[in-house]
């Protein structure tokens, strides 16, 4: 009998524990979305207001009607799926190289290339592209973004080739498949998995990245971290709107992390761990 | 049928050539392209730290040997950046580190809901900064923000957070330990995963309680993975940049300005080129010093 308290203390114990680690994290959302569906006064309010006095979607509707919102959007997507379907198309092959005949060389200088802080890159980058008459265009966002999404993308499929038996090329080229085609019609079906996985987490951090469209956006072309940070919180003093925007860019990337939530944590261990 | 012929015969030759360098032929482009978007900015940048260059004037750089060195030696101003940062650093490493391990220890026991909180923790990490960094300066307001208030929930008087030099770097350190705790979590998880399960029947049946287990076989066990996510979170760190140009842009004055935002401002805000150069290469070779670190611990935990 004495032991079943004591197994009980236990669980509330550690339920207890895992309550407090998640706190932090379910409070700033929380709070996150609280202020971006309370009225102005609510917001403004001290002691600040939890339960509201009413719900509005008036926030939302003020950052489409006070900035081109949309365009906004348009220029992040345009970068992110630029700069990710050019890094798979340049890394997955790479990877594949890479695995196969054991050139890890390579994969030294992405571990360089990922330790670099992003604006070492970006002096020269911005000289370059004002020469070039580059600068200001999709073009250059995207050949920048290459240096998130590249190393990230041939780091992780390396660690995804590895894991492909070669027999089963092998097989396929006493089949008459070409060592090319091998890798088409073998390798890469079954390292789609990690092409996702990768893929989507280019993608994520390129449509999070903020550094290099700060420097080399014109107005016209500015990405949405961007955009929030310099029209919105010139424009709006206010706490609604920003909050709303703040959420608005950040939820495509929140749900997409949602939905490959377990294959993240294989590609970051492979990524993190393996290479 | 002769015109058939040599093209056939050439074919199997340029697909010969392909068959025997496939792997470099795969591995080119992307390796051209690594160099031209990294190895040559880094060249370009060791060049224009000994060159005196100015936005848009006429005449070519000028050669000024190690003046722009010797000027950051000279430089107050970024004196002060290289403590800062490494404070900075030592706060936003042993939070995650901390945390991020408390974190994984839990989450690598099974219990109901699992999956999904293990979901709600990791998602700071893929956060937008920008978004985060506005919520966190709206929540740090002195008078109207949400944490002054919780804090007085439980007695504690009101914080100036980043809005006083000698909080700037520690809260700014806050933000920098919440995104990035799931990061070390996921790598110490990882860890978990692969430990040998043999030790810890062993110590059960010796009767070791959770605590022992922990410290004597969990930890040491674990060592070189959290010492793999110390490596990693300190460069990530030291090259931390949005968050804290978001909240603070360096300020109250330059109380949080780090060796980062010091580099952007003199290259982008000051058109500082040539400095800002030679703070790129003096960055660099710290971060360097970071890598090699990274990649020694790396080989000693290849023994699994």
């Amino acid at each position: 009998m004495a032991v079943k308290p004591r197994k009980a203390f236990r669980v509330l114990l550690f339920a207890l524990f895992v309550l407090l680690l998640l706190v932090p994290t379910l409070f700033f959302f929380f709070w996150m979305i609280s202020l971006s569906i309370k009225p102005d006064a609510d917001n403004l309010a001290y002691p600040p207001v939890f339960i509201p006095s009413g719900l509005t979607l008036k926030n939302y509707l003020s950052v489409f009607e006070s900035s081109p919102f949309a365009r906004y959007a348009m220029n992040s997507l345009i970068v992110a799926v630029g700069s990710t379907g050019l890094a798979l198309l340049l890394g997955v092959p790479a990877a594949y190289g890479i695995a196969r005949s054991a050139r890890y060389g390579v994969g030294l200088f992405i571990l360089v290339a990922r330790m670099t802080p992003a604006l070492s890159y970006l002096i020269p980058w911005f000289l370059l592209f004002q020469r070039l008459g580059l600068a200001n265009t999709y073009l250059a966002l995207i050949l920048t973004h290459l240096i998130i999404g590249l190393p990230l993308i041939i780091w992780i499929m390396i660690g995804f080739f590895e894991d492909v038996h070669r027999d089963l090329e092998d097989a396929a080229v006493i089949d008459g498949c070409s060592r090319f085609g091998s890798f088409l019609r073998v390798a890469m079906p079954l390292t789609r998995p990690g092409i996702a996985v990768s893929g989507i987490l280019a993608f994520i951090f390129s449509w999070n990245n903020f550094i290099f469209a700060v420097v080399l956006a014109g107005p016209r072309l500015q990405t949405l971290p961007v955009a929030i940070f310099n029209v919105l919180t010139f424009e709006q003093i206010n706490w609604g709107p920003l909050a709303a925007a703040a959420l608005l860019v950040t939820a495509p990337v929140l749900i997409l992390a949602m939905m490959v939530q377990r294959h993240i944590i294989t590609g970051l261990a492979a990524g993190g761990l393996k290479g | 049928m002769s015109t058939v012929r040599p093209s056939a015969r050439g074919q199997p030759r340029l697909g010969r050539f392909i068959e025997q360098h496939l792997h470099t032929l795969m591995i080119l482009p992307a390796a051209l392209a690594l160099l031209l978007i990294i190895a040559f900015p880094l060249a370009y940048s060791l060049w224009m730290a000994v060159h005196e260059y100015s936005m848009g004037a006429t005449t070519p750089p000028l050669f000024v040997g190690a003046a722009n060195y010797l000027e950051l030696l000279r430089n107050q101003r970024f004196q002060e950046t290289v403590p800062r940062t490494f404070y900075f650093t030592l706060l936003g490493v042993a939070g995650p580190v901390l945390i991020g391990t408390l974190g994984a220890l839990a989450f690598t026991r099974t219990f109901p809901g699992r999956g999904i909180l293990r979901t709600i923790f990791t998602l700071p990490m893929m956060a937008t900064p920008v978004s985060i960094a506005l919520i966190w300066q709206m929540m740090f307001h002195p008078q109207l923000g949400v944490l002054n208030y919780l804090l007085s929930l439980v007695g504690i008087p009101p914080q100036k957070w980043v809005f006083a030099s000698t909080s700037v770097i520690p809260t700014l350190s806050l933000v920098e330990t919440w995104q990035w705790t799931p990061f070390v979590m996921l790598i110490v998880l990882g860890g978990l995963a692969s430990l040998p399960e043999e030790p810890f029947e062993a110590a059960r049946i010796d009767g070791a309680s959770f605590l022992q287990s922990l410290c004597y076989i969990t930890l040491p066990l674990l060592w070189p993975y959290i010492m793999v996510a110390i490596v990693l979170r300190s460069i990530d760190a030291l090259k931390s940049f949005d968050i804290i140009y978001v909240i603070t842009q360096g300020g109250p004055g330059t109380a949080s300005e780090t060796i980062n935002i010091f580099l952007y401002l003199q290259a982008f805000a000051f058109y500082n080129i040539g400095l800002a150069s030679a703070v790129v290469v003096v960055f660099f070779l710290i971060i360097l010093a970071m890598s090699v670190a990274l990649l020694l611990v790396r080989r000693r935990t290849s023994w699994q």
